[in-house]
């Protein structure tokens, strides 16, 4: 008898209720407010700092910025996992998905520097894309179309994986330290970007998997974060009951989705959406004056499945805008730092102090308080868009 | 006729026993005697209901109340219970009634589940020193808000809650006017709610708790008018209930005093009839036109709760209601309690609540329409660890009935269909009645929900949850322990170590 073999066997439909990845980790974001680009070298060094933190099953950074040329298009960063065979069919079937639903402008295989060792790396590819609608699809606006090919090639074809769906973005991650993941990508070298976050992972158990690295992104939204969702399941089902799917072993994948349909579909500002993420208590919140309370008492009335319990730092990144938040009793560390137009957010001050000594101010935001980094002039910006369109 | 069936009980009574002859005042099924000739106590086995009254009020302690150990020859397909039922029925020719919700050996689901707790990866929280939050919210909700107009959170009718525990639905006349005043005290003081069952609402109450009041609607439709139904935070229209789905109910004319015949509507000493159906709702959509018209007379402002006993395919009926626009599902399940059933009803009719919530709250999920209903499930739930796995299931809130009158006092001697409850809760005798002291029942339910909402509290700071929306529908947090693969995949949960 073939004792090796013997393993637990779950039923198919226990299977997929699978348990979310615990893990631990650091964090790390840097932004230009001016909006000038810089190489991702300091935001390595930041991070191998934090070295720690992190035990090298999983690093990844989103860079903002980097593909001026392409800015028009969508840019999808594609990992074909498995062997060299199941690698080259997933890749054969995720093309011909692309190339039925999108216009492909360019692709080329991401660029990696085979110097650095790292374990068992996928094959990554990269497309620029514009969506190419037909049928029923015809109407729904570009960046939906592009979310629902996203969840499509995602959840129904094996082996494939888009990371990365946003315009004039991108996220590298894989399996090993942060440090060894951005070096392996070349990021201090090919990328200029005026928005960089990082994430450095320790998950409690031991799947190395290379899609399972942190950011978690859907179109321009990036989400790195350190913490354990307690809520995953509650926010789990609210988020698949509304056309999402959980495919990807992590709770930080919930964060993503919740970020992309509070500010995307529904269009909530994120002073709102950090108070559904991580709301002021009820103690608090009876305190509030009546217009106050009342908004908040129908955000958590509303929103409750979305409220992210359990300890976690959290940092979202978005075309021209970055935000740190923690839950709502603090139980992750994460600092706020700004010199000039720099503004930082990391797990430590440490990391901030090793690529900038002397910095204007440093500060530990309160649970549940979101911090905003936006460019200059953004704000008039997204104005003048809006008078447009109305007129 | 001369009854065949042996005692169910034995009464002892020690040395102790200084024939006070408490036991025989304390009795209302006739027990206890005093033979004065003798200057000694006569029990009668044959009419002991078990109910333990005479034991805790006897001053000497000297009585003790055990199961008899009398025995016909045992049988494991004969037992004493169908050897009993049958001889009985052959001296009454009736139906079987009896009271409490089922005693039978049903797998109780609640105790094949286990808990989650945080270990090293995320902290626990302790709830005396952190916050945390049992206040929830019951009704519709909508998909979204929208900051650009005012009215939108004003909309939707709610009920919150303190605690996730409400009292479901015991009439007055059913049980007593004492016992219904302690659930209605006891609900305003704890922030949550009590339900008048369809026994209508006495007069004199209905400013006092009108906020903390759900009025029903059921097949009788006893004591309705557009009053009652605008005197309360929320209304509910009774379809079934877990102790005898598919059944009508039945208030014997004993039991209609004057003042429950006013509440009720009807006329005093006559019996109280509700129809096994409601004899406008033969259908769907004739529940939605009910909905309608109850959500018109009272303005929209009051969620509506359509209550059904947990059956076979729950979930599909569950799907129509949400669709005929109820704001909150009760669902009732196989072990939940009754003031009059038919005992082979009870005992063989409805599925289990653990069940019932999971699939339900599944194939509204399914249907993405779980957010426009909220659950309360009743049936069986025991003490807190079970209200914590029901929400964990998918459930919004609870339903307690039966842990609210043992609070009072019940002991589940199964008696509440004859009216002569001895701890006066299910009684309309003025003298059993006056047993029941309101204050002293509503602190003990007060003290309850006090104890409940304590202990929910602790194991969600065990689990690293600090609002008890995080775990509605959070099945991560639950293992079966001892269950088939059947069972765990209606669960939605894994076994234990999987």
């Amino acid at each position: 008898m073939d004792f090796e073999s013997r393993e637990v066997v779950m039923s198919v439909r226990r299977q997929k209720l699978y348990s979310k990845e615990i893990c631990a980790c650091s964090i790390f974001g840097a932004m230009s407010r001016a909006g000038e680009r810089f190489t991702g070298e300091r935001v390595i060094r930041a991070m191998a700092s934090m070295h720690h933190r992190g035990n090298g099953l999983g690093g990844g950074f989103a860079a903002y910025g980097i593909y001026p040329e392409f800015r028009e298009y969508y840019a999808f960063h594609l990992m074909f996992t498995g062997d060299a065979r199941a690698q080259r069919e997933a890749k054969r079937a995720a093309e011909e998905f692309l190339l039925r639903n999108f216009d492909v402008v360019h692709d080329e295989e991401i660029p990696h520097s085979d110097d650095v060792h790292v374990r068992d790396p996928p094959l990554l590819w990269r497309y620029f894309l514009s969506p190419s609608k037909h049928g029923e699809d015809i109407d729904l606006p570009d960046d939906e179309y592009v979310v629902r090919k996203v969840i499509h090639v995602n959840s129904a074809i094996d082996n494939a994986y888009i990371f990365s769906s946003g315009k004039n973005m991108g996220c590298f991650k894989g399996v090993g330290y942060p440090e060894e993941i951005g070096r392996y990508f070349m990021l201090d070298r090919l990328y200029r970007g005026y928005l960089w976050t990082a994430h450095g992972r320790f998950p409690t158990n031991s799947q190395a998997w290379w899609g399972g690295a942190h950011p978690f992104g859907l179109l321009d939204t990036t989400v790195v974060h350190n913490g354990e969702i307690s809520s995953y399941g509650t926010n789990r089902w609210y988020l698949e009951m509304l056309g999402y799917k959980c495919t990807l072993h992590t709770d930080t994948e919930v964060l993503a989705y919740a970020v992309d349909l509070l500010m995307r579909r529904q269009d909530l500002p994120m002073e709102i959406v950090a108070k559904i993420l991580a709301p002021p208590t009820w103690e608090t919140i009876d305190r509030m004056d009546v217009r106050k309370r009342e908004l908040l008492t129908a955000l958590r009335r509303i929103y409750a499945p979305l409220l992210m319990n359990g300890p976690f730092a959290v940092i979202v990144a978005q075309s021209g805008r970055m935000i740190g938040l923690t839950d709502r009793i603090r139980l992750r560390p994460l600092t706020v730092a700004t010199r000039g137009d720099m503004f930082y957010i990391s797990s430590e001050e440490a990391s901030v102090r090793l690529i900038s000594p002397s910095l204007d101010s440093v500060w530990s935001p309160r649970g549940g308080e979101p911090v905003v980094c936006e460019i200059d002039g953004m704000f008039e910006g997204r104005l003048e868009h809006e008078i447009a369109g109305a007129a | 006729m001369r009854s065949l069936v042996l005692p169910e009980f034995t009464i002892s009574r020690s040395e102790e026993c200084d024939r006070c002859r408490a036991c025989e005042h304390q009795c209302p099924f006739g027990a206890h005697t005093y033979d004065v000739s003798k200057d000694k106590m006569i029990s009668d086995s044959y009419r002991c209901a078990g109910c333990q009254r005479c034991a805790v009020f006897c001053p000497k302690g000297a009585i003790e109340i055990r199961p008899a150990p009398s025995f016909y020859r045992p049988n494991a397909s004969w037992s004493r219970e169908r050897i009993e039922d049958i001889k009985r029925q052959a001296e009454s020719g009736g139906v079987l009634l009896t009271g409490c919700g089922s005693d039978k050996p049903f797998r109780i689901y609640w105790d094949h589940m286990l808990l989650n707790a945080s270990q090293v990866t995320n902290p626990s929280i302790d709830p005396l020193r952190e916050p945390m939050e049992l206040r929830t919210f019951l009704g519709s909700k909508p998909d979204r808000l929208s900051l650009r107009s005012d009215t939108d959170t004003a909309t939707d009718p709610f009920l919150m809650v303190e605690t996730p525990v409400l009292f479901s639905a015991m009439s007055y006349g059913a049980i007593s006017y004492n016992a219904f005043q302690a659930l209605a005290i006891a609900a305003s003081r704890s922030g949550t709610f009590f339900n008048t069952g369809e026994g209508g609402m006495p007069s004199e109450m209905k400013s006092q708790f009108k906020k903390h009041a759900i009025v029903q609607v059921a097949s009788g439709r006893f004591g309705i008018d557009a009053e009652y139904l605008n005197c309360a935070a929320a209304v509910e229209i009774k379809i079934g209930q877990g102790a005898k789905p598919g059944i009508g109910g039945h208030l014997p004319g004993e039991k209609v005093s004057q003042h429950v015949a006013a509440t009720r509507m009807i006329p005093e000493g006559t019996d109280a009839i509700s129809p096994a159906p409601h004899h406008d709702i033969y259908s769907i959509e004739d529940l939605e036109m009910l909905i309608s018209a109850i959500k018109e007379v009272t303005n929209y402002e009051k969620p509506v709760i359509v209550k059904v006993a947990a059956v076979h395919n729950i979930s599909a009926i569950a799907s129509g209601i949400v669709r005929a626009g109820a704001d909150i599902l009760a669902i009732d399940g196989v072990r939940g309690g009754t003031g009059a059933a038919p005992k082979v009803i009870r005992d063989n009719v409805g599925i289990p609540i653990e069940l019932a919530i999971s699939s339900v709250d599944r194939r509204l999920r399914d249907e993405g329409i779980r957010e426009r209903c909220s659950i309360i499930a009743g049936g069986g739930i025991r003490c807190s660890a079970d209200v914590v796995k029901a929400i964990a299931l998918g459930a919004d809130a609870v339903y307690i009935g039966t842990a609210a009158l043992i609070a009072m006092g019940c002991t589940l001697c199964q008696r509440c269909h004859t009216g002569r409850c001895s701890w006066g809760i299910c009684t309309q005798d003025p003298g059993l009645m006056r047993r029941l002291n309101v204050d002293d029942a509503s602190r003990r339910l007060v003290n309850l929900l006090s104890a409940w909402s304590h202990e929910i509290k602790e194991m969600l700071g065990g689990m690293g949850i600090n609002a008890i929306e995080s775990l509605r529908g959070n099945r991560d947090q639950l293992r079966g322990i001892g269950l088939h693969e059947w069972e765990l995949d209606v669960l939605g949960i894994k076994g234990a170590g999987e």
